[in-house]
């Protein structure tokens, strides 16, 4: 009697890991199975809690698990037997959409309980996400052991939204109230898609959807206002070459465009050159600036040199001929590097999202844009005021006679100005190339708005180009949402043609005799 | 052999030449048939039309290696209509007036299509259009190779309400501003209504091409899902502006299991100049993929690549349309005996090939191909999965049962 109860128990023992195993071994098969099959094996692999099942949902989220008919592989082993097996000859485990969302709330619930911070951050998130009441003892627990307070913060409203979709009213309310607190469209979110299907809990539900609305309205503006900023920003560096040929020099320069797909080519050549020597690749983008620089000034020197010097004071021919010569550099680049578009990439730190207090997002890559563009016109005003060079150059936009009875030689600080005026444009193709496509014909779009913002600023001054394109940028973005892109833009210059019908020289009109000049 | 040249010969004279003395029967017998090549290879949509223009070129190669079409050499005249969409009008009169072609491969975007589509009626030329578009035309002189809707924009969006699309009870409409997103979506908005999706469940937004500054819009897009309902989002952007509207969701951290995006004109060719990694689960909807398995397709692969000599190139839907299409037109010109436009047209219907897709496809008298709807997921490595596809060619819906209109067209 008391062998067979010993063997019992025994057996009892031996049955409660093998319960436990079997649930992964159950369910693994279903990897190799249809979409539906494969969903439900990777719900049932997160709830058995198993640690073999981590590495598998991994593997298959990275696309290395690979299967043979119903036998899963994964690192040259059978992931159910742990016996080696051949990968020749198997294929990869396929997944769509659905299986992927369940694999985040699968994975998620797996690494609740990671030794790194970063993971157990992404893991509460992809539960938050995935939303089930079978994950509430899962999170309170890891919330009770959790010390960093940015994970815990993120646990809390994971907690939060799990609570939301739990049974009893009671704990509902704990998690509307939470999600209340938070401000974020994400919690936002959750709580209208409760409020379908959770009639008694309306006024709860509604009190705490305004409460983040109150918040939200701030994050928006901010948001929308850094759009704006963005593209001003865009428009500033397309702009800024322009204000100097155009608005110092009075040179109606319809090649500009062309200068700032010339500084782009200049970033993807440089790319190029890099690739052989990995180290140098990442730092391809910063390298462009002063190549950029270099190759639209030598172009803007040489065209000014040899042809629009001769057609000064005739601004028709001018304008005619610096088109004509526009085409003729779209067209050079077209046979030399191809029609279609070339791909300059984004180093890492130009990626992704930028996360500011407040729950404000930014894009990395605009904040990036809208840096260099300031930095450009720092530039660019330095230039003008501190050096010998700009200087000069005021001196003979001034009087040209008088500055040349000086002993200041003015053909050749036109050439000069000119050859500035065309780098800064090349430098802006290096920041387009970031968010516009490396084409022939990138410049074509970025004239006319250039002009726009050069005589809406008021011809002369870089202020004035300042003010004018951070205005129109953000004024686009503020019609944008109601109107429509097409219709923001038509709006613009509609407001530009009623603007300069009052203001003909513009925001920042200049005065005195500078200005009769 | 003798009746054929008499009748080219008269038909020489008729198509526009009768001031001219007859063409000497001598000339005639080596003359070469002349295909006109009319896509774009520079502006916005040369990143798509490019890989078409050399799919024409590798079609005409591989007829003459094969002697020709009957015994007669094909001669390719290519043009460059620069996405300038009159422009394409011009070039399509100078393929048909001045280099008489017998036949013209062309076009990508619709706005193309209508701006050649009076050049072609008028001179009475053969048009084969390779992709997949809003419907809602049927000219005796052109032959659609891609989808019509009910071959890929209705099916995809059903797949998005479906239960492996994620179950989308809110769309987003997005698109160029131009004849194809807005009459598709006036198609799809009419089908979604009747799925009982109403208007406010559904945005609807559009860009110029080559749009670049997509911020905005992707923000209000992620606002619009934010609003308690599975949010998917349908593209109809053509051209280039993908390139910056994928990195915006990107950037943007919009992943498919949140917000998918399924695409109508985004194929291999468009994504080889994106960086794929955050894109993984967005969807493209067309007829054929590049990763399909199957001869036809291994075939087709080869030859491209063997005519390329870029084992990085890739292959993609309207490419597959063309090559469907051309050998179509062998067919129907072996069948007529003559490249002449009225006895072709009359052999193309009923025609069938195996096209790379691995369905028969047949040229209905409705001008439109039978087609496999296909669904793939974009992966990492810059190709599709695919997640879903019918079991049968479909017949195509050129004149769409959603729009009212159509009831006194549709038989």
């Amino acid at each position: 009697m008391a062998r067979a109860l010993l063997l019992l128990a025994f057996l009892l023992a031996a049955a409660m890991p093998a319960a436990a195993q079997d649930a992964f071994l159950d369910a693994l098969p279903g990897l190799a199975g249809g979409f539906a099959a494969q969903a439900e094996a990777v719900e049932r692999l997160g709830a058995s809690g198993d640690p073999r099942a981590l590495p598998v949902l991994r593997a298959l989220s990275e696309g290395r698990l690979l299967k043979r008919d119903t036998a899963i592989i994964l690192n040259n082993a059978d992931a159910a037997t742990g016996q080696p097996a051949d990968a020749a000859g198997a294929e990869t485990v396929r997944i769509n959409n659905r299986v992927r969302s369940a694999l985040r709330g699968a994975l998620g619930r797996l690494q609740l309980v990671s030794a790194n911070p970063d993971e157990r951050l992404a893991a509460a998130e992809s539960v938050f996400r995935s939303r089930s009441a079978e994950n509430i003892p899962g999170l309170e627990a890891a919330i009770a052991r959790e010390s960093v307070p940015r994970v815990r913060e993120r646990q809390e409203l994971a907690l939060a939204a799990s609570r939301l979709v739990a049974p009893e009213a009671a704990v509902k309310r704990q998690g509307i109230a939470i999600l209340g607190g938070a401000s974020s469209e994400d919690a936002r979110a959750l709580l209208l898609e409760a409020r379908n299907t959770n009639p008694d809990l309306l006024p709860e539900i509604d009190a705490a959807v305004a409460s983040i609305d109150a918040r939200l309205t701030f994050k928006r503006a901010a948001e929308t206002l850094f759009q704006g900023l963005s593209l001003g920003s865009v428009l500033l560096l397309a702009a800024l070459g322009l204000a100097i040929t155009f608005g110092v020099m009075g040179v109606i320069n319809m090649a500009h465009g062309e200068f700032v797909m010339l500084g782009a080519y200049t970033t993807f050549v440089v790319q190029e050159a890099c690739r052989g020597t990995p180290w140098l690749l990442p730092w391809s983008l910063p390298l462009s600036v002063p190549a950029a620089f270099l190759v639209a000034g030598l172009a803007g020197a040489a065209l000014e040199r040899g042809l629009i010097r001769h057609l000064y004071g005739r601004p028709l021919e001018t304008l005619l001929m610096t088109f004509g010569v526009g085409m003729i550099l779209q067209q050079a680049v077209r046979l030399a590097f191809g029609a279609q578009n070339r791909e300059v990439i984004s180093p890492a730190w130009m990626q992704g999202t930028l996360s500011l207090p407040g729950g404000i997002l930014i894009t990395q890559n605009r904040l990036w844009v809208i840096v260099f563009a300031l930095l450009v016109l720092l530039l660019a005003i330095a230039a003008i005021r501190l050096t010998r060079f700009g200087l000069e150059m005021r001196a003979v936009v001034q009087n040209r006679r008088i500055a040349a009875t000086m002993g200041i030689r003015t053909g050749r600080v036109d050439a000069l100005t000119f050859a500035f005026g065309s780098g800064i444009a090349g430098m802006a193709g290096v920041a387009l190339s970031q968010i516009d496509n490396v084409s022939p014909n990138l410049g074509t779009g970025y004239i006319i708005d250039s002009f726009m913002v050069v005589v809406f600023g008021g011809v002369g001054s870089l202020v004035g180009t300042l003010v004018g394109s951070m205005g129109l940028g953000v004024l686009n973005k503020v019609i944008e949402p109601w109107a429509g892109a097409v219709l923001a833009k038509v709006a613009v210059l509609v407001i530009i043609m009623l603007f300069i019908q009052r203001r003909p020289r513009g925001l920042f009109a200049l005065k005195g005799r500078a200005a009769d000049a | 052999m003798t009746l054929s040249l008499t009748r080219r010969a008269a038909l020489a004279g008729l198509g526009g030449a009768l001031a001219m003395p007859a063409v000497r029967p001598s000339f005639a017998q080596g003359a070469p048939i002349k295909v006109g090549v009319l896509h774009s290879l520079s502006g916005t949509m040369a990143i798509s039309e490019t890989a078409l223009r050399d799919t024409v070129l590798m079609m005409i190669d591989w007829a003459n290696a094969q002697g020709g079409v009957l015994g007669r050499k094909l001669e390719p005249v290519v043009v460059d209509p620069a996405s300038n969409w009159p422009l394409f009008a011009e070039k399509a009169r100078e393929l048909l007036a001045v280099s008489k072609v017998d036949v013209t491969f062309g076009c990508w975007t619709s706005v193309s299509r209508k701006s050649v589509l009076p050049v072609f009626e008028e001179l009475n030329g053969l048009l084969f259009y390779p992709v997949q578009y809003e419907g809602e035309e049927q000219s005796k002189n052109v032959f659609y190779t891609g989808a019509a809707p009910n071959q890929q924009a209705i099916p995809a969006t059903e797949y998005l309400m479906g239960k492996d699309g994620g179950e989308a009870r809110r769309i987003v409409l997005l698109g160029t501003d131009y004849v194809y997103p807005r009459t598709t979506n006036r198609i799809l908005r009419a089908y979604l209504n009747s799925k009982g999706i109403t208007d406010a469940d559904i945005m609807e937004e559009y860009t110029p091409f080559g749009h670049s500054d997509w911020q905005g819009i992707v923000s209000r897009v992620k606002r619009f899902a934010g609003e308690g309902k599975r949010t998917a989002i349908v593209s109809t952007i053509n051209g280039d502006a993908n390139v910056p509207f994928y990195r915006e969701l990107g950037n943007q951290g919009i992943k498919a299991e949140d917000i998918p995006c399924v695409a109508f004109s985004v194929g291999e060719e468009e994504l080889a100049g994106i960086d794929t990694k955050p894109l993984v689960g967005h969807l493209a909807a067309w007829n054929y993929f590049m990763s399909m398995p199957g001869k036809p397709n291994d075939d087709f692969k080869a030859m491209w690549r063997a005519y390329i000599k870029n084992d990085k190139r890739v292959t993609n839907d309207p490419m597959e349309a063309t090559y469907t299409g051309f050998r179509m037109w062998m067919q129907a010109v072996a069948k007529a005996g003559t490249t002449a436009v009225d006895p072709v047209r009359a052999a193309m219907y009923g025609q069938k090939v195996m096209a790379p897709c691995g369905y028969e496809e047949e040229m209905r008298p409705n001008h439109h191909l039978t087609k496999p709807v296909v669904i793939g997921e974009i992966q990492e490595n810059g190709q599709f999965n695919v997640v879903h596809k019918t079991p049968n060619a479909i017949a195509a819906e050129n004149w769409s049962p959603f729009i009212p209109e159509n009831a006194s067209r549709r038989g």
